[in-house]
């Protein structure tokens, strides 16, 4: 890693949460409806349809400026986009331009990021809205198939686009900020990053001594880390045999696990932008700016400064999960119901995201509720289960969604703190260990090997405190 | 039956009192355009069964007394780059031969809303590009004063079918002219209106930042109250002005006393054929008599104007004739073992004729890396120059005057064969769509029995201003009663 | 004045070549045939030798006039509307299967 990287991202994030498409009133929630249900003249591009600018998208693309701490400008203008492919209706794409009288939405603009200990900032160089093209579907694969089935529900989804300087220095750092930029996204309402396909990405690359090259069509957050980290060791090897790194435009394959060269003529990108002429320009005053802000909610720098001062949480732990608006929910309802900050985000922090990341499964698809993770903390409060028990049924609660109370009832797994039961046990593991208790009765760590025995009867479930104070007093009776 | 045809506003008069009977109407049309369809062929599409049924229709709301819209049984031509729920609409194309439309444009909504009767689709040429009605995948429209020449262009076949009776009432577009070029060539009435006054909703784009749907008649006032029918806000049109049409009718009759009309020398001196130039200065001196100032004046940026017109026009249309690719609908050629982007050349190479194809690529040249500053920006940098012209020119007069077109209806042939001298026809018509000003076209006059257009253009919204005028002058010349029997 | 008829003087002058033809055809997917270039090149010299009078328009400091209303900020709201019917969406399909609509090949 010798080699400075420098990367750059152009991150593509649905809103999901408008109920219509970005300009026509086709509803947008086209996941796993039939192909072609959610269409109109507009966004099938019939012969004389007209977009008409969906007000509610315009507010949430500049509550994204915003909160991506961009400059607004005063007036801006739609453009077109030309250039053709089979996703397109119109084989035009609606967008901004920052030229000839256009401007994004936002630009100059930045996030922080805490990159090994120390805040990093990434520098916005722009946010803008465009529409989503269609669904193309294969038969076979991409190169193969005789014909190509295209979809236009998906069509006209309003899409914010939102271009970084080229500012990462790694892959993590990539990653990083997709995740902070989803937690934003989310924090303001505007977004769900948990559906399919709802941020995608494309990249810029280069390595000192190489051209720059453009990934695309990475397809989620845990992808990019993939595809950076594939490409960088490509260019590198190109460079450790001395081969020169062109300039050129790869796909990320998916399936694959590798980038893969277009060299087509696509590259010669020449999209003719010009100002759409059936939209009129945007005039974003003064007013319409202090109403949005007005209605900013706390975002996740905010609130990681929270966590700290109103809950006492260490600075890691708040930006941890703070990066995940769903994680930061969870807590805040967990600590609602059961107080003691610290403890929740000491389970959230170890077990339950060890958990999560081991079934792959992000926290709200997870079966496991707040609620549930309260009860199981008032279980070990209250003694009828130990904190190793605890640890075990919180798989099952993850992934069957079942209470905790069940769970123990089920396998009986309450703690054992019948005194007289524990005495016979306890006698048990004297008679089968009279090495070990001669040596217990000098020597404290073979007490605890006692311990262990006994823990090993009961599979975990002896109350501890209860089983010291037996064999220490029998110890003390011999 | 003689020439003197009834015009819409007086069959909507007769069919409402019940003096007429709307199926009659529709079926003597159908008549006229059964014995001359063949000779000007006016129409691309025709529905005369769904048109006898609607009639029948309004006639049964005439016995039962229900209200009766405006354009009661009053027979509507739609000019083919129109969107018409459920009847082909082609734009004059082999790309769209096929294509129907699963939505009405506004106008027609709104028109129909009033119970106009839809004859059929009207020729054009294609996508609207052209000044004669020669560019259609359907061949030429004949101009019904001589069947030898054009009917003008784009809304050739609207206009021809008006001239030659087989409608009362047309709906036309206008890019650079193409409303009033043929109204001025067929001896009829025609308004390009103000930008953003008719909705566009459901027009076929040719460029967008310049065109208007607008109404073509036998008389003003039938102009003028197709436009209360058509005009007016529509949501769905991000660029309609939001006001509620005005009623037109009412100011006909008020006259042109007093009325300060300006001549711009750019529009009549050179390159206008002395007669028509003649014709025009005599509506000119009658308008003067009827008690209007008239004066010369002059707008230099006009120089500039037809330039611009044509690099903004091919730009746009460049972009919006993209869609048409063969995959959602319209023509597609056999593409076999193609990808889809050689499919596509080919659909695009075989599906457009010769000027829609040229036109697409001088547009895209126009817009490539490194020629958007020297075409479209320089283009809509000079669109301000003639806009501030006219700004200038209505500080001191109300409305301007010139010829509608600088020469007689050409023969058939005889411009196709040059591009560029096809496009310098537009010169007079292309600067009221640049500065998205409404501008109607009156015939004033015949030369060798040809009719002369003369046109006017008034202030954003000026309508009322022109249909004065109009009505004045008509009044005076009452070309309409010598519109020929074909 | 205006000049109707072009010099020829002027018109010798090439702006456009063959190879811009093509890309622009390439740009605009829009096949233009071997025999067709030729004549092309000689009309759109013609054309666009004749927009060169633009270049005459002194300009500095004048803003572009790309939509010649002062309208501003036109919204809808976001409001759903029935879609219409794929039937209906796929009726003038030239090519279409099980629901989506068939484009040529992608390589």
């Amino acid at each position: 890693m010798s080699e400075k990287v420098v990367i750059g991202l152009e991150v593509h994030c649905q809103l999901t949460s408008l109920k219509t498409k970005l300009f026509c009133s086709c509803p947008s929630n086209y996941r796993g409806r039939e192909p072609n249900t959610l269409v109109c003249p507009t966004c099938l591009g019939l012969p004389g349809s007209l977009p008409v600018l969906n007000q509610k998208a315009l507010e949430y693309g500049l509550m994204v400026a915003l909160a991506l701490n961009c400059k607004i400008p005063k007036r801006t203008m739609f453009f077109r986009k030309n250039y053709f492919y089979p996703d397109m209706a119109k084989n035009f794409q609606i967008s901004m331009f920052d030229r000839a009288g256009g401007a994004p939405l936002g630009y100059d603009g930045y996030v922080t990021l805490a990159v090994g200990g120390t805040q990093k900032l990434v520098r916005i160089r722009r946010v803008h809205l465009e529409e989503d093209p269609g669904r193309l579907v294969y038969p076979g694969t991409i190169d193969t198939a005789p014909y190509t089935l295209v979809d236009y529900n998906r069509h006209g989804v309003a899409l914010v686009e939102v271009v970084t300087e080229p500012d990462f220095e790694s892959p993590k750092e990539a990653r990083a900020f997709l995740q902070k930029l989803r937690s934003i996204l989310e924090h303001l309402g505007v977004f769900d990053g948990g559906l399919e396909g709802a941020m995608r990405c494309d990249a810029n690359i280069s390595i000192a001594g190489g051209a720059r090259v453009e990934v695309k069509n990475i397809g989620s957050f845990k992808d990019v880390e993939r595809a950076l980290t594939f490409e960088i060791m490509r260019q590198k090897q190109l460079l450790a045999k001395k081969v020169a790194v062109v300039r050129e435009t790869r796909h990320w394959d998916g399936e694959r696990r590798i980038t893969v060269s277009l060299r087509t003529k696509e590259e010669e990108y020449d999209y003719r932008y010009f100002p759409e002429p059936d939209l009129v320009p945007v005039e974003i005053t003064e007013e319409m700016l202090d109403q949005i802000k007005a209605r900013l909610p706390e975002l996740p720098d905010a609130r990681q400064k929270r966590f700290v001062s109103q809950y006492g949480l260490p600075g890691y732990d708040a930006m941890v999960l703070t990066s995940d608006k769903a994680l930061a929910d969870f807590f805040e309802k967990a600590v609602a119901a059961y107080g003691k900050p610290k403890v929740v985000s000491n389970w959230l922090m170890s077990d339950v995201l060890r958990c999560l990341n081991e079934y792959n499964l992000e926290i709200w698809e997870s079966k496991l509720t707040p609620e549930h993770l309260v009860e199981m903390l008032k279980l070990i409060d209250e003694g009828v289960i130990s904190g190793k028990i605890a640890k075990n049924i919180l798989w099952d609660m993850v992934s069957s969604g079942k209470s905790p109370k069940q769970i123990v009832e089920e396998r009986g797994l309450t703690r054992i703190a019948d005194e007289e039961y524990l005495r016979k046990l306890v006698d048990e593991v004297f008679k089968e260990n009279p090495k070990a208790v001669e040596d217990a009765l000098s020597d404290e760590k073979a007490i605890h090997f006692l311990v262990g025995q006994l823990m090993k009867k009961t599979r975990g479930r002896a109350d501890p405190q209860l089983a010291n104070k037996i064999i220490r007093e029998k110890l003390a009776s011999k | 039956m003689g020439g003197a045809k009834l015009h819409a506003h007086h069959v909507a008069e007769l069919v409402r009192r019940g003096d007429l009977s709307a199926y009659e109407h529709v079926c003597q049309i159908l008549e006229k355009i059964e014995r001359i369809e063949d000779k000007v062929r006016a129409y691309i599409t025709l529905i005369p069964d769904i048109a006898l049924e609607k009639a029948k229709e309004v006639d049964r709301k005439v016995e039962k007394g229900k209200r009766l819209g405006k354009l009661a049984g009053v027979v509507l031509a739609i000019k083919d780059v129109i969107s018409t729920k459920g009847i082909p609409t082609t734009c004059g194309s082999l790309m769209l031969q096929d294509y129907i439309p699963p939505y009405d444009a506004t106008a027609v909504e709104r028109a129909v809303a009033e119970d106009a009767i839809i004859i059929g689709k009207t020729n054009m040429d294609e996508f609207a590009m052209g000044s004669t009605t020669e560019n259609s995948a359907f061949g030429p429209t004949f101009n019904p004063w001589d069947l030898s020449r054009v009917p003008g262009g784009s809304s050739g076949g609207s206009a021809a079918a008006l001239a030659a009776g087989e409608a009362d009432i047309s709906l036309g577009s206008d890019t650079g002219g193409s409303v009033r070029c043929p109204a001025s060539f067929c001896g009829v009435v025609g308004l390009k209106p103000t930008y953003g006054l008719v909705s566009r909703y459901g027009l076929i784009a040719y460029a967008n930042s310049l065109e208007q749907i607008g109404p073509l008649t036998l008389c003003v006032r039938d102009c003028a109250l197709l436009m209360e029918v058509v005009s007016g806000h529509d949501p769905r049109d991000s660029t309609s002005i939001p006001t509620e049409p005005k009623k037109y009718q009412d100011v006909l009759e008020k006259g042109v006393e007093g009325l300060r009309i300006g001549v711009p020398e750019e529009m009549i001196g050179e390159g206008v054929d002395p007669l028509v130039a003649k014709e025009v200065w005599r509506a000119v001196d009658t308008l003067s008599e009827l008690g209007a100032v008239c004066e010369e004046t002059s707008l230099p940026s006009l120089e500039y104007s037809l330039a611009a017109y044509y690099v903004i026009a091919m730009s746009e249309a460049s972009s919006n004739l993209a869609r048409y690719d063969g995959v959602r609908y319209g023509f597609r050629a056999p593409d076999e073992g193609m990808d889809w982007s050689s499919a596509y050349s080919k659909t695009r190479r075989l599906g457009f004729g010769p000027e829609v194809r040229r036109r697409i690529l001088l547009g895209t040249y126009a817009l490539s890396a490194g020629y958007f500053d020297k075409y479209y920006l320089k283009a809509m940098k000079v669109r301000t120059l003639i806009k501030r012209d006219f700004d200038e020119a209505f500080k001191r007069f109300d409305v301007l005057a010139s010829p509608t077109m600088p020469i007689l209806p050409p023969k058939i042939g005889e411009k196709v064969a040059d591009p560029l001298s096809m496009y310098m026809c537009d010169i007079d018509t292309v600067p009221a769509n640049l500065a998205g000003i409404p501008s109607i076209s009156v015939p004033c006059g015949l030369v060798d029995g040809l009719p002369v257009g003369f046109q006017a253009m008034a202030p954003p919204l000026g309508e009322e201003l022109l249909l004065r005028v109009g009505y004045a002058l008509e009044s005076q010349v009452r070309l309409y009663e010598r519109i020929p029997v074909v | 004045m205006r000049v109707l008829v072009l010099g020829e003087e002027r018109s010798r002058i090439k702006l456009i070549d063959e190879e811009t033809v093509r890309h622009v055809a390439w740009l605009a997917r829009l096949e233009v045939l071997d025999d067709e270039v030729e004549g092309f090149v000689e009309q759109f010299n013609r054309i666009l030798d004749y927009f060169r009078k633009l270049d005459e328009a002194e300009t500095e400091d004048v803003e572009p006039t790309f939509h010649v209303l002062n309208l501003v900020n036109v919204f809808r709201e976001d409001e759903p509307f029935p879609p219409i019917s794929p039937q209906e969406a796929l009726k003038n399909a030239p090519k279409s299967e099980r629901g989506f609509f068939k484009a040529p090949k992608m390589v």
